[in-house]
């Protein structure tokens, strides 16, 4: 075991619907008010009541945000789940269990175990059966805090927050807690091999769910209109959306200058989009995998129309029960190339919500500017889990980039209108909304069936202006897509590593590993597709590049490779896609194992 | 059709509506639908109503699928910006725009393919929602476009071009747009264009999910002995249960004393339906009553005909949303995003 003060890892093995979730929660959050980082994953089946579910936090005074792998302190509150729960153990961890029924037969002798009568003491207390299961999630609450040295204060006000105004809540909480506390004095063993002692290591971070700051970042970026349908893990993309809209979108008669709709499925969740895209309201939908799939005919028809649309696709497994409940980047190339016919969409890859947030507007405004469809590629890692991240951040005075749009004023002054021209050379064409003028810049909207004036035509060379035209546009897209991040290790390299979106704090934690061990690499993290030139000179620049991904078939190698022809055995992909976070652990262990076959040229300073 | 285009010139003596539009104004590019196609009547039924009705035509948005009738609104309207979508998923398009902007109005144009085969989803949610817009089914009860293959709204029993019979059982739009609580629900013939206009008028004048359901024969692949959907049967089977006349808001103040066979329906702008009853006890305000008429008939072999029902107290999407009166589209930045303050108190809100 190689937990310490400020670092371990606490799995929570839990029944879902016992109402657990909150009390776990607030578990992360006492911590991280003591000033000291951490980063919880739900770990929850596709179900609402009854099957297991899981809770990890990892501790990391070093403000390690990925997952670590292996658990020092499991608290077993599932008996469907107790072998696999105790086999999880690193050996010297603990094993925290309800003592109210004996511990069974055979237990491992490389453990310590410490038992809590959680049932009984709740029994004994309450009477009414739906507090007995509630508060006994308080009760082991109380009882960690004491084991672990989390401050009761910390704890207490918590509670407080979370039943703010139901003091009849907030009470039987509070004494729950204590009681938990006063048992755990009492009876147990403390303090523990490691424990929380306050820091200052968390700064002015805020924590926060991805989907939430995605959300929240609709609002910010102006959108209007919100048409989604109901999937894991995205739902509560448009949720959040919905929530801050009622906040800071209701005018003072009650009216709402904004639109949700739960369309009947996908496609019509982005028929609508494209809708009040073609009409000038900024739009989006919230989505995963399989709803993606759904809406590439719709997509292809927004890439060659030229319809702003922004798609959040938070990634999962997929098809149809395709582990709706756990994380990949596999959609990467379902994005990239969505549709029939030769189509190309924007990909914006956010490491946290921090990013999830900014790049929500940025989105909107890329989707106006580019008039395309714009994806933002989060995970489930990022989306439904609360990380540890920058404060959100937004610009006084930004205002909504809306593109290349006429109005009443330019068409009565005569600009000359043709809705596919190419007049300024960078690939996007000026449009108008319907209504604008009685007279001027009407057109028809239909797919590539058109000239650059927007009439009817099959001819060979309209179509093949039209779409070098769009190439064009697509050049263009990489200086306004969000640039990768370089950051280049501590001494002169020949290697070097391009990763995206969840994959990023445990990257950094791999880097660092790697790094006392003597091994040296050059970071780069690739935020946006198309990917900008500066992406291929960091191929180039370096012998042999590791590219890390959540999914089977390095699809964002394939993109790499088709978008620069850049030799392929240049790029080595290692790949993570068991449906759980990638860690650290994994990354280093590859990558120094990908290092025996290869011989490392030292570069001079 | 035809090859040679039709003179730009306008002559002088073409009369002006009140916004100063001619006919001519209200239409668009040369069809390339097949001479006696029905599709190209309601065409000009649509210009005819837009004409009378004093739209200014960049007011309108035209909406389509695909097929033959979605490929209509480059045909009409051409100074109104169109849109033919995706096949069978116009109503989530017009659906979208009309979110994005409540102040245009919405003429959604489809056939039955599009709505009642490939777009039969998209069809029911739109009508149930009460999106604000005239949707138009061009029903020919064929596939036009790939020659000549049924539809789901061809009769049970009736015999395609090739003779082949088909065995399954029709959908009608008419009574599953009752059944969804469409709030305007018409019948027509694309040859009865005295019939048609009138019916197209009082839907764009209607607030909320306006539907006509108009039989419209195709000639290449559907206008032969043994099909349902032809000129000479549907001429020989229609049962029309009233006629109507719409009278503006402003004329309404001259009294026209109502007799007996006259029910007037006042819509939400002020304008006035005046229907004049064919079928003695039809109600078009009842409607229980006409999904039950329409089913009796249809046993009966007859294509019932004329404004089917309308709800005088319609309210359509926008309202039950409760969204601002301001089109969604033009609202600016100041009205939408709460700015850096704000975010900061969000900030502290998440640690």
């Amino acid at each position: 075991m190689t937990a310490s003060t400020n670092d371990f890892v606490i799995k929570f093995a839990n029944v879902n619907g016992s109402g657990s979730a909150s009390a776990n929660e607030l578990f992360a959050k006492a911590i991280l008010r003591m000033g000291v980082p951490v980063s919880p994953r739900n770990i929850f089946p596709s179900n609402i009541q009854g099957l297991p579910t899981w809770y990890e936090v990892r501790v990391s005074a070093a403000g390690h945000l990925g997952r670590r792998g292996g658990v020092d302190l499991m608290v077993a509150m599932n008996p469907q789940t107790w072998d696999a729960d105790v086999r999880e153990i690193e050996a010297g961890g603990y094993l925290f269990f309800d003592s109210t029924k004996p511990l069974p037969q055979g237990m491992r002798g490389d453990i310590e175990i410490i038992g809590m009568p959680l049932s009984a003491l709740c029994v004994k207390h309450y009477d009414d059966p739906r507090q007995r299961q509630l508060l006994k999630n308080v009760l082991y609450l109380g009882g960690l805090s004491m084991l672990l040295g989390i401050e009761p204060a910390v704890v207490e006000a918590l509670l407080s927050e979370q039943y703010k105004g139901k003091p009849q809540l907030a009470q039987p909480n509070i004494d729950a807690f204590r009681l938990g506390r006063t048992w755990a004095q009492d009876n147990l063993k403390f303090p523990l091999k490691f424990g929380v002692v306050r820091a200052d290591n968390v700064g002015d971070r805020i924590f926060i769910d991805g989907n939430s700051a995605a959300g929240l970042g609709c609002v910010y970026g102006g959108a209007t209109v919100c048409a989604w349908y109901p999937i894991t893990p995205s739902t509560s993309v448009a949720e959040a959306f919905e929530k801050y809209c009622h906040k800071f979108r209701i005018d003072a008669d009650g009216k709402r200058k904004f639109a949700i709709v739960q369309a009947e499925d996908e496609i019509a969740s982005i028929g609508m989009v494209v809708g009040a895209g073609w009409n000038g309201a900024r739009a989006f939908t919230a989505t995963s995998g399989p709803g993606v799939s759904l809406m590439t005919e719709f997509l292809g028809l927004a890439y060659f129309a030229e319809i702003p649309a922004t798609i959040v696709n938070v990634q999962r497994g997929g098809p149809s029960t395709g582990m709706p409940t756990r994380t990949q980047q596999a959609d990467i190339l379902s994005c990239a190339w969505a549709s029939h016919g030769d189509t190309q969409h924007v990909l914006l890859f956010p490491e946290d919500p921090h990013e999830s947030f900014a790049f929500a507007a940025d989105a909107l405004d890329l989707a106006d500017k580019l008039q395309t469809p714009v994806f933002l590629m989060l995970d489930l890692d990022i989306g439904m889990n609360q990380r540890l991240c920058a404060p959100l951040q937004w610009n006084a005075g930004r205002t909504l980039q809306r593109g290349k749009v006429l109005d009443t004023e330019a068409l009565e002054g005569g600009v000359p209108f043709g809705r596919y021209r190419d007049v300024d050379g960078d690939g996007i064409a000026w449009r108008t909304y319907p209504g604008t003028h009685p007279v001027r810049g009407a057109y028809f909207t239909r797919g590539t069936t058109k000239d650059a004036d927007a009439r009817y035509s099959e001819r060979g060379p309209d179509y093949l202006d039209n779409v070098h035209r769009l190439k064009r546009k697509f050049e263009t897209a990489k200086g306004l897509v969000p640039q990768p991040i370089i950051e280049r290790a501590h001494r002169p390299t020949s290697l070097g590593v391009l990763y995206f979106g969840s994959t990023s704090p445990s990257m950094h934690e791999a880097a660092q590993r790697l790094a006392v061990d003597g091994l040296a690499l050059n970071l780069m993290r690739i935020r946006a597709y198309p990917f900008p030139d500066t992406v291929r000179d960091f191929v180039l620049a370096h012998d042999h590049v590791f590219l890390i991904e959540q999914n089977r078939d390095a699809q964002l190698r394939t993109l790499l490779v088709h978008s620069f022809d850049v030799d392929p055995a240049r790029v080595t992909p290692i790949l993570h896609y068991d449906g759980t976070p990638i860690t650290a652990r994994f990354i280093a262990g590859a990558i120094r194992e990908r290092l025996g076959a290869i011989a490392i040229r030292e570069v001079a300073a | 059709m035809t090859y040679i285009a039709k003179p730009k010139l306008h002559h002088p003596s073409l009369t002006r509506n009140r916004v100063g539009f001619t006919r001519r104004d209200y239409e668009g590019k040369i069809s390339t639908l097949c001479a006696g196609c029905g599709h190209d009547s309601i065409s000009a039924s649509i210009v005819q109503a837009c004409w009378e009705l004093d739209v200014e035509p960049h007011r309108v948005a035209k909406l389509s699928g695909i097929g033959c009738s979605s490929k209509t609104p480059d045909y009409f309207l051409g100074q109104s910006h169109g849109f033919n979508t995706v096949h069978g998923r116009m109503p989530s398009v017009l659906t979208g725009a009309y979110l994005a902007n409540r102040d245009l109005l919405y003429l959604g144009v489809s056939g039955d393919g599009d709505s009642a085969s490939i777009g039969i989803g998209q069809f029911v949610h739109a009508m149930r929602r009460g999106v604000d817009m005239t949707y138009i089914v061009e029903n020919n009860g064929v596939y036009g476009l790939t020659k000549g293959q049924f539809s789901a709204t061809a009769d049970q029993g009736s015999r395609s071009k090739k003779g082949a019979e088909n065995t399954d059982s029709p959908v009608d739009l008419v009574s599953l747009a009752l059944q969804l609580g469409a709030s305007f629900v018409a019948r027509s013939f694309s040859g009865d264009k005295a019939q048609l206009v009138p019916l197209i008028k009082a839907a764009m004048k209607h607030r909320g999910a306006a539907f006509i359901d108009v039989i419209s024969p195709c000639v290449a692949f559907n206008n032969h002995g043994g099909s349902t959907k032809s000129y000479d049967y549907v001429r020989e089977h229609n049962d029309a249960v009233n006629r109507l006349d719409i009278i503006e808001g402003r004329a309404a103040i001259e009294v026209i004393q109502p007799d007996e066979g006259v029910i007037d329906v006042e819509q939400h702008d002020g304008s006035v339906i005046r229907l004049r009853k064919l079928e003695a006890d039809y109600d078009p305000r009842d409607r229980l009553r006409a999904m039950n008429f329409i089913a009796h008939h249809a046993a009966k072999g007859e294509v019932v005909t004329g404004l089917l029902f309308v709800d005088p107290e319609s309210r359509d999407f926008h309202s039950h949303l409760t969204t601002v009166q301001m089109p969604l589209n033009q609202l600016e930045t100041a009205a939408l995003c709460p700015g850096a303050e704000v975010l900061e108190k969000l900030n502290a809100s998440f640690r």
